[in-house]
């Protein structure tokens, strides 16, 4: 049986559970320094002088850096794509000029050890002249830098003749809706270690993650050096979710070091620093309209959302606004679309993506408005939702829409067959009935749902190098990087199914840049498709390079050949002669007879998978909430998390991600929340004040996962599992909570407080 | 700042460690006794990334001073298995998938270690009441649960 679809424990574990990690802060180098940030404590301020000089007078500071020190660095870049304009809001590596959130870089220490370059950093004399702070990206656009205002650009994008709808429309429903600031928060801090071989030349960073082949060529032109002087490595990353492993300020400040002190250099952040500092997300708030007929199918949508960005434009550019404008409209039919995304700058910390990027927010406020529509025009939601869903035999659907790049055109889905499913396992009637009784009975409980369309696998190119060693070992190396999602064990189990050995024989290697030339790293859900199907590729190109080889070995033809458990042998019976992979290798070992009929001698094969658009798995997600009356209190009673994966290459990972991703837009949707005072100071700088779902707060939880529409794009059918636990979860938790509050529309912002659970009740 | 002579007694060994009274008892069994399986996840006391046993009790490794830890056991993950062999609850993370960025695992492994050496038929209610103390961002709990009770009839057994 092929493991391909297996849910077999992962290659991953071993060294995790036995305390063997190898994460940024367990790396450390002879002789390193260790790297302090001093960052500003006002979040809008003209910045007058730093004076460095009482840290470098503390026995142990080696060197303390200010904005003066490091002129020739240009600011951190961002990926392009086709707005125009953003260089001017990207962020210096330390502050000049002005501090525009609480925890910019603004000086640095490096000192002998972690303690001292913390005493000394305290030192350090910063001195600011406080201007006004502005913390609402919904409020008119303040001044950036007296050349430019905060608003760094509108995206637009329109289809269809979105007037003639709303003239048209037998109900307008309009809503005003905000989602709140919140992130990844992975368990691991970021850390940075960087050194120089001198001898070699070459720069090296560790503790990377995310996109290395990227940021090994921002850092090499940042610092003025060739790409291939630079390397990067992943070691085990505690936790990515969208924010670790982009380029910051701290990455390059400690190549700069090492490469000027001449000693490597480490950087780990702390807890607080990584609230104030790692990038938030989320934050947008919503003016959305929907023209319909009398029967709630939707004419038109015109939305205005203003997109809180932070202080400076970071690695991801516009990028969420851009999907959040791209991929509100999910599964529904929309005849006639208008966007425009303010994207604006505040006094906060700087965000970009956190998992489900512009989808767990366009979510919460599609669903809010079908719900709206619903109660508008007097059907059921659930109703409401199949009569605007894309049909199965529209697909693939071309959207006139782009986002992050690429023509939005749905590719597989049965949205109204996974909608039948997920009701029938939810028991969505007799639940119905069990919340009317209790209503009855006094008590305060709902039902809600969200369904929504997820990305995945975005594109252009990922490539694989699969080689099988003379022991019959198989090494996979890929651009792509693991955050800690199986990468290892899924690309193994597919390589492994393609080739014909034990997946446990593959060793997978990632995030190097110095074992692949070309990579796109792991984000967007996209490792599964793309690395998935060119190691697919490269698993049925090295098979079939290893029967050829065989052939000539068994004086049999090759395609009389299969190969299993690693031994090539005839097809028919168990019986006659064979030979191992191992040596299969070595027939093709440099100056062997057969191996000079290649280009290249050895087992080895390079696979390269393509792709222009992306692919979109699609989901439902229910929830039955009860409230507390006293005191205002959520309580997910149930919940279940319907996703339709097309293929799954290992379903126990897979409900894994989605479990995991649930909880997070659990977080998002009832106690996550980067709050500031009125001065824009954080006030959520602890893991007492910042509030992650812990096992008390999970509810009873069932994942539904279905393999209805395999992607037609890509030769394995997969499609990204990373998102979809997440995507949802703000929009059915939002429904729930207004039903169990009498279905009235009251619930139009996350997270749901029990302040707010309590203004609501008083309504 | 004035050196400490300070000897931890780590998963039966003895470390003799010269440190700055105000250095954490986590930071010492890192970089003191080379023992990274003990992470650091906030220093602050809330996500139990850290915890370590402590004459068999859990503790927050970065709560405390390594002055404070001398003459105690001190036992970490890297104590959990005999060689080859897994500590059934080390194995049954692994069965049943309760860890994915691995970085919470050795907290959650010395606090579900010290809850089934207290009570190996702990209710279940109980346990989600003990493992709440300690935050895991990949997994959502659910198979940290199931991984803790399986481990917990397999030691029955
Ligand atoms: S690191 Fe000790 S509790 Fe978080
Ligand atoms: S497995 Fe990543 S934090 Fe728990």
């Amino acid at each position: 049986m092929s493991v391909f679809g297996q849910s077999v424990t992962r290659l991953e574990d071993a060294p995790l559970v036995r305390g063997q990690g190898a994460f940024a802060a367990d790396i450390d180098f002879p002789r390193q320094l260790h790297m302090r940030v001093v960052r500003a404590e006002m979040a809008h301020a003209r910045l007058l002088s730093v004076d460095v000089a009482p840290a470098l007078a503390l026995p142990g500071v080696v060197a303390a850096w200010s904005a003066a020190d490091v002129q020739g660095v240009p600011p951190i870049p961002f990926r392009a794509t086709k707005v125009r304009g953003l260089e001017p809001y990207c962020q210096p590596i330390l502050a000049r000029d002005r501090v525009r959130y609480v925890g910019e870089p603004v000086a640095v220490i490096f000192a002998e050890d972690a303690a001292m370059a913390e005493d000394a950093a305290d030192l350090v004399l910063v001195d600011l002249e406080e201007l006004p702070a502005l913390l609402d990206a919904a409020a008119p656009p303040g001044d950036f830098d007296g050349a430019r205002d905060t608003e760094p650009t509108i995206v637009r994008k329109a289809y269809g003749d979105v007037d003639a709808a709303f003239r048209e429309a037998a109900h307008v429903v309009a809503l005003d809706l905000s989602i709140g600031r919140h992130s990844g928060v992975p368990m691991e801090t970021r850390g940075a270690i960087a050194r120089y071989d001198a001898a070699m030349d070459v720069l090296e960073l560790h503790g990377t993650a995310k996109k290395q082949h990227w940021n090994r060529d921002e850092i090499a032109r940042l610092l003025g050096r060739a790409p291939s002087s630079v390397h990067l490595f992943e070691g085990h990353v505690g936790g990515g979710f969208g924010v670790r492993g982009e380029l910051y300020p701290e990455d390059l400040l400690v190549c700069l070091a090492a490469l000027r002190l001449g000693r490597p250099v480490k950087w780990i952040e702390d807890r607080r620093e990584h609230l104030v500092a790692t990038n938030h997300s989320r934050e947008q708030r919503h003016r959305i309209r929907a023209a319909v007929d009398a029967q709630g199918q939707i004419l038109g949508i015109d939305n205005v959302f203003f997109h809180d960005q932070g202080g400076y434009i970071r690695t991801h550019g516009a990028r969420v606004a851009d999907m959040s404008a791209g991929l509100l409209l999910g599964p529904y039919r929309v005849p006639a679309y208008r966007v425009a995304g303010h994207f604006r700058l505040t006094n906060k910390t700087p965000a970009a993506t956190y998992r489900s990027p512009g989808r767990f927010e366009g979510s919460f406020v599609r669903e809010r408005l079908m719900d709206a529509i619903a109660a508008r025009c007097g059907i059921d939601r659930l109703a409401v939702r199949q009569r605007n869903f894309v049909g199965v035999a529209e697909m693939p659907y071309a959207r006139p829409l782009d986002a992050l790049g690429t023509d939005v055109v749905l590719d597989s889905g049965d949205y109204a067959l996974l909608l039948d499913k997920a009701l029938a396992r939810f028991g969505w009637d007799a639940r119905q009935a069990d919340v009317a009784r209790r209503r009855a009975a006094g008590e305060c409980v709902g039902l809600g749902l969200g369904f929504f369309v997820e990305k995945s696998g975005l594109g252009p190119s990922d490539g694989v190098r699969l080689t099988v060693d003379a022991t019959g070992a198989v090494e996979l190396v890929t651009g792509a990087a693991s955050v800690g999602q199986g990468v290892e064990t899924v690309l193994a189990q597919i390589a492994a199914a393609a080739l014909g050995v034990e997946y446990r024989r593959v060793r997978v290697l990632h995030g190097r840049t110095d074992r692949i030339e070309f990579g796109s790293g792991a984000h967007a859900s996209r490792v599964t498709v793309m690395s998935g199907s060119a190691t697919h590729q490269a698993g049925l190109a090295l098979a079939a390079l290893a029967k050829a080889t065989a052939a000539a070995m068994l004086q049999a033809p090759a395609d009389s050949l299969t190969i299993e458990a690693g031994v090539v042998r005839r097809a028919e019976g168990a019986g006659g002669a064979s030979v191992t992979l191992g040596e299969v290798a070595r027939a093709l070992a440099p100056g062997s007879a057969l191996s000079r009929e290649r280009a290249t001698p050895g087992l080895t094969v390079e696979s390269w998978f393509h792709s222009d658009h992306m692919t979109y798995p699609y989901g439902v997600q229910m929830a039955q909430v009860a409230i507390d009356r006293g005191t205002g209190t959520v309580k997910v009673e149930h919940y279940l998390c319907a996703y339709d994966v097309g293929r799954a290459v290992n379903p126990m990972l897979v409900e894994g991600q989605i479990v995991g991703g649930f909880a997070q837009g659990l977080g998002g949707a009832l106690y996550e929340a980067f709050r500031y005072d009125e001065r824009g100071q954080p006030l959520s700088t602890t893991f007492a004040d910042y509030l992650m779902p812990t096992i008390a707060e999970m509810p009873p939880l069932d994942v539904l996962v279905t393999e209805d529409a395999p992607s037609p794009l890509n030769p394995i059918g997969v499609k990204g599992a990373g998102e979809g636990g997440t995507n949802a979860v703000g929009a059915a938790i939002a429904s729930a909570v207004d039903d169990a509050l009498g279905g009235r529309g009251l619930v139009t912002t996350l997270p749901i407080t029990p302040r707010d659970v309590l203004r609501m009740l008083g309504t | 700042m004035s050196e400490h002579a300070v000897t931890l007694r780590v998963n039966g060994i003895a470390h003799r460690l010269q440190l700055p009274a105000r250095r954490s008892l986590a930071d010492a069994l890192r970089d003191g006794c080379g023992l990274t399986g003990t992470h650091l996840g906030c220093e602050h006391g809330v996500c139990g990334a850290c915890t370590v046993l402590l004459d068999g009790v859990p503790v927050r490794a970065c709560l405390m001073l390594a002055v404070q830890a001398e003459g105690a056991e001190i036992r970490t993950v890297e104590g959990l298995a005999q060689g080859a062999t897994l500590h059934p609850l080390q194995q049954a993370f692994i069965d049943h998938h309760a860890l994915q960025c691995g970085f919470c695992t050795p907290g959650f492994l010395m606090l579900a270690v010290a809850m089934l050496e207290e009570d190996p038929d702990m209710p279940e209610a109980e346990m989600v009441h003990r493992l709440s103390s300690n935050l895991c961002r990949c997994t959502g709990y659910a198979n940290i649960l199931k991984a803790v009770q399986a481990a917990a009839a397999a030691m029955a057994r």
